[in-house]
């Protein structure tokens, strides 16, 4: 990383957008959800035919005061709704219902964990506003500056949209990965939204400056956005980070501008300076009534909160007994976490073993399915059960590489997979005894070398009764029957 | 028996029910006066006669059946252009919506629909309701029946001169600075601003959001009474609508006014033309002899209220006028690029009010003028509405005239903008207090022989106090509202 070798420091604030996965849309009753055939779910309302009005989603309330509670905010006792006006063709309405000075949500703080160690990065404010729809370029490369003419999709349009604003508080892409990696896992656990950043359920965009050390003021702040993945927001804060240091160094001006990241090269542009700042011509939106949450209703959603990315990474340290970096890794998703707490809980040992199964073994092969660990067709408890048959001794940790293997491929038990591949463990002492004494007969010098105090030599001896057992003998009490026979 | 054109919707629903009549006989009469008239006065922009005798057909098959859908069902109405009709073009007056053909009802007219009313159709309108005269409409010019070289008022003018000339006996208007309250009053109707939120707006092409509301015009107190209950009430699809219970209007309605304190306002005393003094003047002195009590009040605020509405109302318009660009309905004109499309297609489809307001609106929600102008003007409206606050608890209604002047002639102030907003002077602030107010035909002014209405301004939701007392007034003033025998009609 580059923070600590050089003159400069990097302030980032996030702004990301977050698509609610109510039914129905903010302000109409048309369904929520990803695709389906351009302009099927829509209604005068989210179409903004002449004469419609929105009502607001309570649901969508609620979820955004969970977002925000969760975030650790206050909830506005006042709130109402503006219009942000604007023309773009995929806005119904040319304007967006938003919010503005009163937004929902404000003041709150999270705890990072990233590569300046742990500490609070502000939440200025969590609003809700609605989607636009899509519009799509044809002919000219799909970019609208060059096409021969645009469609318009309106499904997306009035779909609840979540807008989460952080302090300048981030200082490094690393950072920045730890933020929206724990605010994903946030959103996922209260079960508002999808997170799907590849599908646009969750948007980032990051406004960064670089300044020299210890300066008061912040430096131009650059604006970057198309991001699609928390891979993209690191490698597109690491260009530009390192794009803004060298341009100081050589002595040039930054400006303030919006610059777009381009996912193939790794490289960001100027999309427009501050000149064209607009004037959205902010007001309270008239058709609809300010609204004061009710304090029983803030009330009983605090109490139902889930537990937070930062509490789950202590509770995993403490609870688990497991190293920051096993932390890192099963808790940077909810599922994730969920999954492997449920593995832990059909494992009466200790949960390490189950860890060190998912981490060093099964995250292998999701990796090359490119699956998430919640996708496999593993369950929790069969890799519980795995890890039981190991200290149960019915199979050996070699062997049950290959029993994994053969549950996520098909789902089975493990018990059936060490069936089916007749991967069973011999413990039956009379069997492994006859082969013992096979064993020492044909090899009398190495058992003779034993007998003499060689104990070296009882390595050869084991892998050879291993080796007739075609590998199912348990080699503990293969190694106990041989010091036994030859002491 | 009275010409069933001249019938009033009550006279028509006994004359229904006593079986003297069909809704096709009505609708018919109605049709064929609409034929003889419209071409002289052109009140509608789309007639829908067709659909009207159907629906009249099928009203008389379920009062033969014994399951009328309501007291009125079988009597046409007709609608301002401005609300949404499934099926049927709707263009608020405007060029820019040529051509649109809604794919819903507006909240108004399922109602009306629910109750039986068959739709004769869509009247003329000042475009967006942006007018006083409707000779703003983006399609032609409608007259008043009283004086053809007149204009009928408006912005509900069509709907005014279609009731007035007997074409219809009632018809839905809206209301955002006095758009059915001055209609009504320069062509002698009854003409109802409710309380905002106590009609849904869903489905009305909004002009100012917070200020617009519909309301009937009709040739009597009573079936104005009846025709809004007919759509009152709340609404899930207007989360601006009112969710308490509407009392009864039409029940009760002939109460009296024994011992009502009615406000005359110090600030208006004086106000408007001598012709329209002289006739409010007598109303205030009829009021009194019918046993309220007069009692002067003052509202200084209501001088603010012409400059805080032409701020609120072009504000709220240039941000409602926003969607009209193109690309997804009404009237387009093709160009290279989105930006020209757009361009060109408000520059050529809205007339010039409409520009200009879009143009004040637009300035005064710029940054850096925000606070002076559309805040101020916020401000403004707080303060009437506290004024009216204070008055009521003097007085349960406030009298003022309806209008400043009776109807003025065709081209008379087109090219004086802040004459037409004059207009509107005494209705204004009860849109931006939200309180309800109606205006009652008062007489003949003495110096030019045309129609004054007197607005009674009542507290919010109290309509039935305001109805009643309107109602006392029609019955002991007893003018025949109607302009027959008039040269012009």
């Amino acid at each position: 990383m580059t923070q600590v070798q050089d003159l400069y420091e990097t302030t980032v604030g996030l702004e990301i957008h977050v698509e609610l996965s109510t039914a129905s849309k903010m302000f109409c009753g048309c369904r929520v959800s990803f695709g389906g055939d351009p302009n099927t779910r829509t209604c005068p309302v989210c179409l903004g035919m002449p004469g419609s009005l929105p009502v607001p989603n309570e649901k969508a309330i609620e979820f955004t005061m969970k977002i925000g509670l969760a975030l650790g905010c206050k909830i506005a006792e006042h709130s109402l709704f503006h219009r942000k006006n604007y023309f773009y063709p995929d806005m119904p309405k040319n304007y967006q219902i938003s919010q503005y000075d009163s937004p929902l949500c404000h003041e709150g703080a999270v705890e990072i964990s990233g590569d300046w160690g742990t500490h609070k990065v502000g939440i200025t404010r969590v609003h809700l506003e609605e989607d636009t729809g899509k519009s799509i370029h044809i002919g000219g490369g799909g970019r609208i500056a060059d096409s021969d003419y645009s469609l318009e999709d309106f499904n997306r349009a009035g779909t609840p949209l979540v807008e989460i604003v952080s302090e300048p508080d981030i200082r490094s892409a690393d950072e920045a990965r730890a933020f929206v990696t724990d605010l994903r896992a946030t959103i996922e656990a209260l079960g508002v939204s999808d997170v799907r950043m590849e599908e646009g359920s969750m948007r980032v965009d990051a406004n960064v400056s670089v300044r020299l050390k210890g300066a008061k003021e912040f430096g131009a702040k650059v604006e970057v956005k198309n991001m699609n993945s928390i891979r993209s927001v690191v490698r597109a804060l690491e260009y530009e980070e390192e794009r803004q240091r060298k341009a100081l160094d050589a002595g040039e001006m930054l400006v303030q501008e919006t610059r777009h990241f381009d996912e193939k090269t790794g490289v960001t542009s100027s999309m427009r300076t501050k000149e064209y700042a607009f004037d959205y011509r902010y007001f309270p939106e008239p058709d609809m009534v300010p609204f004061e949450p009710a304090e029983t209703w803030v009330g009983s959603i605090r109490e139902s909160l889930p537990e937070r990315p930062a509490a789950r990474r202590a509770r995993f340290a403490e609870e688990y007994g497991l190293g920051a970096k096993d932390v890192e890794v099963l808790t940077s998703s909810f599922k994730a976490a969920q999954w492997f707490e449920a593995a832990a809980a059909a494992y009466p040992g200790d949960a390490k073993k189950v860890v060190n199964w998912i981490i060093a073994d099964l995250f292998g092969l999701l990796n090359e399915a490119g699956l998430e660990l919640w996708e496999s067709k593993i369950a929790p408890s069969q890799l519980a059960n795995l890890v039981t048959l190991i200290d149960s001794g019915k199979i050996s940790g070699k062997q049950a590489k290959l029993v994994l293997g053969g549950m996520f491929e098909t789902g089975n038990d493990p018990e059936k997979v060490v069936a089916e591949k007749g991967l069973e463990q011999v413990s039956d002492a009379g069997a492994i005894e006859a082969v013992v004494d096979e064993v020492i007969a044909e090899n009398a010098d190495a058992a003779g070398k034993v007998r003499s105090g060689n104990l070296g030599t009882i390595g050869f001896l084991v892998g050879q009764v291993m080796k007739k057992s075609k590998g199912k003998a348990n080699p503990q009490m293969v190694n106990e029957l041989l010091r036994r026979k030859l002491s | 028996m009275t010409d069933l054109h001249w019938m009033s919707a009550l006279e028509l629903a006994d004359a229904l029910d006593a079986k003297d009549v069909s809704s096709r006989e009505i609708t018919e009469a109605l049709v064929a006066r609409g034929d003889a008239l419209e071409e002289r006065l052109g009140t509608f922009l789309h007639r829908t006669s067709e659909r009207a005798l159907e629906e009249a057909d099928a009203a008389d098959a379920r009062r033969s059946a014994g399951e009328a859908k309501s007291r009125f069902d079988g009597i046409p109405v007709a609608y301002k252009d401005l609300f949404v009709t499934k099926g049927v073009p709707t263009t608020s007056g405007s060029k820019i919506l040529k051509g649109f053909v809604p794919p819903y009802d507006a909240t108004v007219v399922a109602r009306s629909d629910a109750a039986g009313l068959p739709m004769l159709g869509k009247t003329n309108m000042d475009e967006f309701a942006m007018g006083s005269s409707t000779e703003n409409s983006g399609y032609q010019k409608t007259r008043n029946p009283w004086d053809t070289e007149r204009v009928p008022g408006g912005s509900s003018g069509g709907s005014a001169a279609a009731v007035a000339a007997g074409m219809t006996p009632w018809a839905w208007g809206t209301d955002t600075g006095g758009s059915i309250r001055q209609p009504a009053s320069l062509c002698s109707l009854v003409g109802v601003k409710p309380t905002y939120g106590y009609v849904s707006r869903y489905g009305m092409i909004a002009f100012a959001s917070s200020l617009d509301q519909a309301g009937p015009l009709t040739r009597t107190v009573a079936d104005a009474a009846a025709l809004l209950e007919i759509a009152a009430g709340h609404d899930a699809m207007d989360s601006t609508s009112i969710r308490d219970e509407r009392p009864a209007l039409l029940d009760g309605i002939d109460g009296g006014i024994e011992g009502l304190r009615i406000g005359v306002v110090k600030e208006f005393v004086g106000g408007g033309s001598d012709g329209v003094r002289a006739v409010t003047d007598e109303a205030y002195a009829r009021l009194e002899k019918l046993g309220a009590t007069l009692v002067e009040v003052s509202l200084p605020s209501f001088q603010h209220g012409i400059p805080a509405y032409y701020l609120v109302a072009p504000a709220e318009c240039s941000s409602n006028l926003a969607r009209f660009d193109g690309v997804r309905y009404g009237a387009r004109v093709e160009a290279d690029d989105i930006i020209k499309m757009t361009s060109r297609t408000r520059s050529e489809g809205f007339g010039a009010e409409v520009k200009r307001r879009i143009m004040l609106g637009t300035y005064a929600l710029s940054a850096g003028y925000y606070d002076a102008y559309y805040g101020k003007a916020q401000k403004v409206r707080t303060l009437i509405t506290q004024d009216l606050a204070k008055a009521y608890e003097k007085v349960d209604l406030i009298a003022t005239p309806s209008s400043p002047t009776t109807a003025f002639k065709i081209g008379e102030r087109t090219d004086d903008p802040l004459a037409m907003y004059l207009s509107d002077i005494f209705t204004v602030p009860v849109n931006l207090a939200g309180n309800a107010g109606i205006s009652v035909p008062a007489g003949l002014a003495p110096d030019d022989g045309l129609p004054v209405g007197l607005q009674l301004i009542a507290k919010s939701l109290d309509e039935p106090t305001m109805f009643k007392a309107a109602y006392a007034f029609e019955q002991d003033l007893g003018f025949a509202t109607s302009p027959e025998g008039r040269a012009s009609i």
